[in-house]
Parts: C-alpha cells; structure tokens; sequence
C-alpha cells in the first residue's frame, strides 16, 4: 500500500523521475491558468457577461470578503497570493471524484511547498507593510524574553500547516483504499463525499490561517500610553 | 525473540496506542468546541457566520492534533525507518 503519491512513478531516466504528483500538479496549474485565461479574455464591465465571469467573479469577491473578515483591511494586496493557494488546494480536492487522480496535497512535498511559500509570504508582506525595523521588532514582543519562543512558534506553525493538510489528505485517501478492501459497494462513495468536504474545509482553512499569520506580521502594533497615575485625594 | 520481530511488535502496538490516546483528547475538545458555538449560535443568531467561521478554524487546529498522531502511526506501520534500516542491513550480511 502506497502512502503518497511520489510513489507512482510514470516516468524515470537516472534520478530525474515524474511521478504522479508532479503530473498532477502540473495537470492543476496548467488547469487554472487556461481556465481564467480563456474566461479573462472576454470580460465585460456591461450588464451583459457571461455565465463564466459571473463565477469567476463570484469566487474572487468571496475570497476578498474572507479575507477582510480575517482583519485584512486591503486584500487586493494579498488576493492574489491567499485566491492561489485557495484555488489549488480547493481544485486538488475536488478533483478526487476523476476516477485514477491522486491527489497532489495527499503528498508531503506539495504540502511543504505550499506551507513554504506561507513561511517566507509572512515577512514579506509584513516588512512590506510595516518596514524591516518595526518587523523585526515585532519578534519581541510583548518582551525581549518572548524572542526564542516566537522564533520557535514561526517554525512549527509552518510544520503544522503542511502536517495538517497532508494528514488530512492523506487519510481520507487511505480510508477509502481500506474500504474498498472492505466493502466495497456504497461506503467508499459516503467516504468520498465525505472527504471532499473535508478537503474544502481544510483548502478554506489553509487559507484562513495564512491570512491570519499575515494579518498578525502586518498589524501595526502602537506603543501604549504611559499608565497615569490616579491621585488618591480626588476620589 | 529477533530484533525484527521487536521492532515490528513495539511499532504495531505503538501505532494503535498513539491513535487511540490521540483520538481521546481532540474528541473532548471538539466536543466541547461544538457545544459552546452551539449555545452561542442560539444565543446570537445574528453573529452565525462569524461563530461558524471561528469555529471552523478552531476545530481544523484541534483536530490536526489527532492527525498528528495519525501521521505517527501511519510512519510507524507503513514508512518504518528503524524497519527500512534493519531490512537493509539484513539484506547487506
């Protein structure tokens, strides 16, 4: 039994391999890309639109209204980073009901890279918005004691998100290879149903959790006012 | 007993045991989690989609604990490294 899909190998010559992940994911990105291409091409700003462009535009502006919701003030800025990773997340999982697709987040690779581009989005989008010194210094707060710690919690949160989703992913393919060991007339479907709600849920939440990194790197943090003292003789 | 044989008895017992215990502590949690956005969600109806929204995101992180554990027990039975190390060393003699 294999538990990912690098182990399905098409193609090989030396250590250059293309396994089914790679496929997949090339197959995803090439998917997207055309697809908002051929509906970007013809867009019109007129009553009249086409039956594309109103779902195009529907998930842009949903994804816009989380991510305000998350405390994003301006998410066109991060639209096009957070609508990727959502996009690709959400077309991998749904994706599944193609009979012979693996899919490419069921892989720990995809889900690093993924959790990667989270790891280095963080400080850039927040020295971008907050400038270097007050980013940096943002890693001490609310003291200098808390430095280690947040540097710690920098890592192991970007281990969490890959874990989380590969995990996720993972099982729901596993369950269902085991179920069709086991009965293999209709519980594997209610599974399968089953695990595209999760992988939905996980794509949404994947997304919700890097908004929020980038929201807390990117807030502006002001310095409380002095405390001021209450004169006893007054009260 | 072989140090195969070890190694396969302790991973198999560990697997299970990992899931099992990792299993009890996000399912209170979640528990919990639900019926407290439950009662609020009765208490506040108006404020649904922020409840559902936090709630969504708090039970993935619960949750990704017992996947967590999940993870371990899947290495441990499927993707063995003391397992893949002793086999090749055996195959090596």
């Amino acid at each position: 039994m294999q538990l990912s899909p690098d182990s399905i190998i098409y193609w090989q010559s030396g250590p250059w391999k293309i396994n089914s992940t790679i496929l997949t994911t090339w197959a995803l990105i090439f998917f997207l890309t055309l697809s908002s291409k051929l509906i970007a091409r013809k867009m019109s700003a007129g009553i009249e639109r086409s039956r594309w462009q109103n779902l195009l535009e529907i998930i842009v502006s949903n994804i816009e209204k989380q991510i305000v919701d998350v405390g994003l003030s301006e998410p066109r800025k991060y639209l096009g980073f957070l609508g990727t990773i959502f996009l690709f997340i959400a077309t991998a999982s749904v994706c599944t009901i193609i009979p012979g697709y693996e899919t490419p987040t069921g892989s720990l690779s995809t889900t690093t890279a993924l959790a990667l581009c989270v790891f280095f989005a963080v400080p850039f989008f927040g020295i971008n918005e907050i400038g270097l010194s007050s980013y940096l210094r943002s890693y001490m707060r609310p003291t200098f004691i808390m430095l280690p710690f947040n540097i710690i919690s920098e890592v192991s949160r970007t281990l969490a998100l890959a874990i989380r989703l590969f995990g996720n992913m993972m099982s729901g393919t596993l369950i269902i290879a085991i179920l069709v060991s086991v009965t293999p007339l209709l519980f594997p479907i209610i599974m399968r149903a089953l695990g595209l709600l999760t992988g939905m849920v996980q794509a949404y939440i994947f997304t919700v959790l890097a908004a929020v990194y980038i929201a807390a790197a990117t807030r502006v943090i002001k310095p409380q006012p002095p405390l001021i003292p209450i004169k006893k003789e007054n009260i | 007993m072989s140090s195969s044989t070890i190694i396969a008895v302790v991973s198999i017992l560990i697997a299970g045991i990992s899931t099992s215990f990792g299993a009890i502590g996000p399912a209170l949690a979640e528990g919990r989690a639900v019926a407290a956005a439950l009662q609020s969600l009765a208490q506040q109806p108006d404020a649904s989609t922020t409840i559902t929204r936090t709630l969504f995101v708090g039970l993935a992180m619960i949750e990704s604990t017992a996947i967590y554990c999940l993870v371990v027990s899947m290495i441990l039975i499927f993707a063995n490294p003391f397992w893949n190390h002793f086999i090749a060393e055996n195959i090596g003699k």
